[in-house]
């Protein structure tokens, strides 16, 4: 048995396991019936339906011809991680992480670290241009959100305001 | 009249110095997102959901509003110059849009899409006021089954139509009507997949999943793709006005456009992207006038259906919401969440109890389609200048602004953390081919959805007949088979293919 779309087998997959997983997890509640339903019943039912559709894809997957097997090809696995690191480094710099002690850091800097490493994401990366961008940004940011919209966000470091 | 007299409560509210500010600043951040490739209104108006917190309801709404309409006259602006659809919706602009450029008639074309959908907008907008009152009416009579059942309508709607194929489109929903549920169940108490977790005993964040799958996922994807040259036309734009010929061409297309786009706005699922769609195919089909150019080589009626089509559609999608509360696609599940950030529940009651937002909202359209078209056509300079602003310089500020937005929210570092979750969840849609917009429609209708199936279900003492035995519900159910199966038969199901690969 040969894939021949690899695209849809895999989100079949997918489906179907995520399906599996909630109306497994629905059973973990009381289900009712349909007179009087219990909060697992639409869960149970639509994680059912769920895993049979995804079944029915990886089943058009194995069966129906596609022209170049729909290759899921390489991963970005470089923009991934500078993409969703920098978003991990603003969430630890901007709140703190009060479980390992670590204070919170601010806007500001959290600001400049997300941008440097996103930036790092892009095909190419010059220091001068990103730092600048990074104080646009966090001027732009102090402008929009402090300043104008007054949203409740620390600004800078714990250990200057104190 | 009725209609006369609500307009002018409309105008009366719309035309405050505040709200005309906001409606501005709605049609210049849309204008600005449609011209930037590789940032639509879906991302833009999750990002700025928090920001309206601190805003008057109306203007919230009035500029979010802004932002979607906006966006496709943006859109046109890139199609035309770069030949890059800015927007999903004017992805078949490109088509006969870029060559009118290069053959030196990028004026006429920019301004041909200008007025064609500033005319579509304001018919758009006539058509939600005149018919938005009847629909309510007839969404009073909805009892819990036909809720449900036009609940299913709307997504079997939006799936059928939408691109793509139907059974990973059909698990999309699902899935997100699945993470719908995720948290406290509000007839048993219960939490719900919450793993113990404090923060998902409210739900996720309907906010981060939009942005991480929209905003992260696709930026993700964007910087996985080798730099494609841009070539700007930007010396090129002179002579802005079209001849007496070109007019003569367009005024019957824009006319086409606007009716087809109209239509196709209300139908679940519709919006700006299928009408632009149908409105090229339909002017494909007619006869070429002796000494046309062909389409595909800069026809004029090319570039002033389609955008027409989509601005129509844009505002007619406003009316199922608007009436019967159900959001007909993405954008419009986003100002589900958005009034019900403001405590106000959309539905048919929205009329009656906030009479002064609903009207405004609809007034407020026609003042920002007039805006912009004067940002559209005589600034145009401005937002060929931005096509020049390189995409390293774009995506981290866009990074950014997701991710304040999403901790400005709830203040909180913990849907920091859920957005950088499903950023990576939407590279994995994009990797499997997964369409994101019917997740979000589904994470939207999940609760409403469960809520009116168990009220119907307890009504009719378990007997799931009911769906069948009323009237109003059979025929919803009724024409959401029927939309299933039109969609299955062999010759539209090839036809519905080749309508989206056309690009």
């Amino acid at each position: 048995m040969r894939i021949k779309s690899q695209k849809d087998f895999f989100a079949g997959l997918m489906f179907s396991a995520v399906g599996v997983a909630f109306a497994v997890g629905a059973s973990n509640y009381t289900i009712g019936g349909a007179a009087r339903m219990g909060p697992g019943y639409f869960p149970l039912l639509l994680g059912i339906i769920m895993a049979v559709l995804g079944m029915a894809i990886m089943f058009t997957a194995l069966t129906v011809e596609t022209a170049d097997g729909e290759k899921i090809g390489k991963w970005a696995w470089k923009q991934i991680f500078f993409v969703l690191m920098a978003n991990f480094l603003f969430g630890v710099l901007l709140g703190g992480l009060p479980s390992i002690g670590l204070p919170a850091m601010g806007m500001i800097v959290a600001i400049y670290v997300l941008t440097i490493v996103a930036s790092m994401a892009g095909s190419h990366f010059v220091l001068r241009d990103v730092l600048i961008l990074a104080t646009v940004l966090a001027a732009g940011s102090y402008f929009a959100f402090i300043w104008a919209l007054q949203l409740q966000i620390q600004v800078w470091p714990t250990f200057i305001t104190g | 009249m009725d209609l006369i007299n609500n307009l002018s409560t409309g105008f009366g509210v719309a035309f405050t110095l505040t709200n005309l500010l906001y409606c501005l600043l709605g049609c210049i951040l849309g204008t600005l997102i449609g011209v930037l490739p590789g940032i639509g209104p879906v991302a833009t108006i999750a990002m700025l959901l928090p920001a309206t917190y601190a805003l008057p309801p109306v203007s919230a709404l009035i500029m979010l509003a802004g932002i979607y309409y906006g966006a496709q006259y943006g859109g046109s602006t890139t199609a035309i110059l770069v030949n890059l659809p800015g927007e999903s919706s004017s992805v078949v602009t490109v088509i006969d849009g870029y060559q009118m450029a290069r053959r030196g008639r990028a004026g006429p074309a920019l301004a041909a899409a200008g007025l064609g959908s500033f005319f579509a907008g304001c018919v758009g907008t006539l058509i939600l006021a005149a018919f938005a009152p009847p629909l309510t009416e007839l969404a009073f009579k909805f009892g819990p089954a036909e809720y449900f059942s036009l609940m299913v309508l709307g997504l079997i709607g939006a799936v059928v139509l939408a691109s793509g194929s139907l059974l990973k489109a059909i698990a999309m929903i699902i899935l997100g009507l699945l993470l719908g549920l995720v948290g406290t169940d509000v007839n048993s108490g219960v939490a719900r997949y919450s793993f113990d977790i404090p923060e998902l005993t409210d739900g996720i964040s309907f906010v981060a999943i939009a942005m991480g799958v929209f905003g992260y996922g696709e930026i993700i994807a964007n910087l996985s793709r080798p730099e494609e040259e841009r070539e700007v036309f930007t010396a090129k734009v002179s002579g802005l006005f079209p001849t007496k010929e070109d007019f003569k061409r367009m005024l019957p297309a824009v006319l086409r456009g606007t009716a087809l786009g109209s239509a196709l706005g209300i139908l679940p699922g519709g919006g700006a992207l299928l009408s632009s769609f149908a409105a090229y195919t339909i002017e494909k089909k007619t006869k070429l006038h002796p000494g046309e150019v062909p389409f595909g080589k800069g026809n004029i009626r090319g570039v002033a259906a389609p955008e027409a089509a989509n601005n129509a559609g844009a505002q007619t999608s406003f009316i199922p919401l608007l009436t019967l509360g159900i959001p007909p696609n993405a954008v419009m599940a986003l100002m589900v969440g958005a009034m019900t950030i403001h405590n106000i529940q959309p539905g048919p009651q929205v009329m009656t109890s906030n009479p002064e937002l609903f009207w405004g909202l609809i007034a407020s359209m026609w003042i920002g389609n007039a805006m912009l078209v004067i940002l559209n056509l005589p600034l145009i300079g401005i937002w060929i200048k931005l096509l020049t602003v390189p995409y390293r310089f774009l995506f981290p500020a866009i990074v950014l602004f997701c991710a304040i937005g999403v901790y400005s929210t709830n203040n909180t570092t913990f849907d920091v953390w859920i957005v950088g979750f499903f950023g990576f969840v939407g590279y994995l849609f994009f990797k499997l081919g997964c369409e994101p917009a019917p997740l979000i429609l589904g994470l939207i209708l999940g609760p409403m959805m469960e809520e009116n199936l168990r009220r119907a279900l307890l009504l009719s003492r378990g007997d799931w007949s009911v769906f069948v035995t009323h009237p109003l519900s059979a025929t919803l159910l009724g024409l959401a088979v029927l939309l299933l199966a039109i969609v299955l038969l062999p010759a539209v199901k090839s036809k519905r293919e080749e309508a989206f690969v056309e690009d």
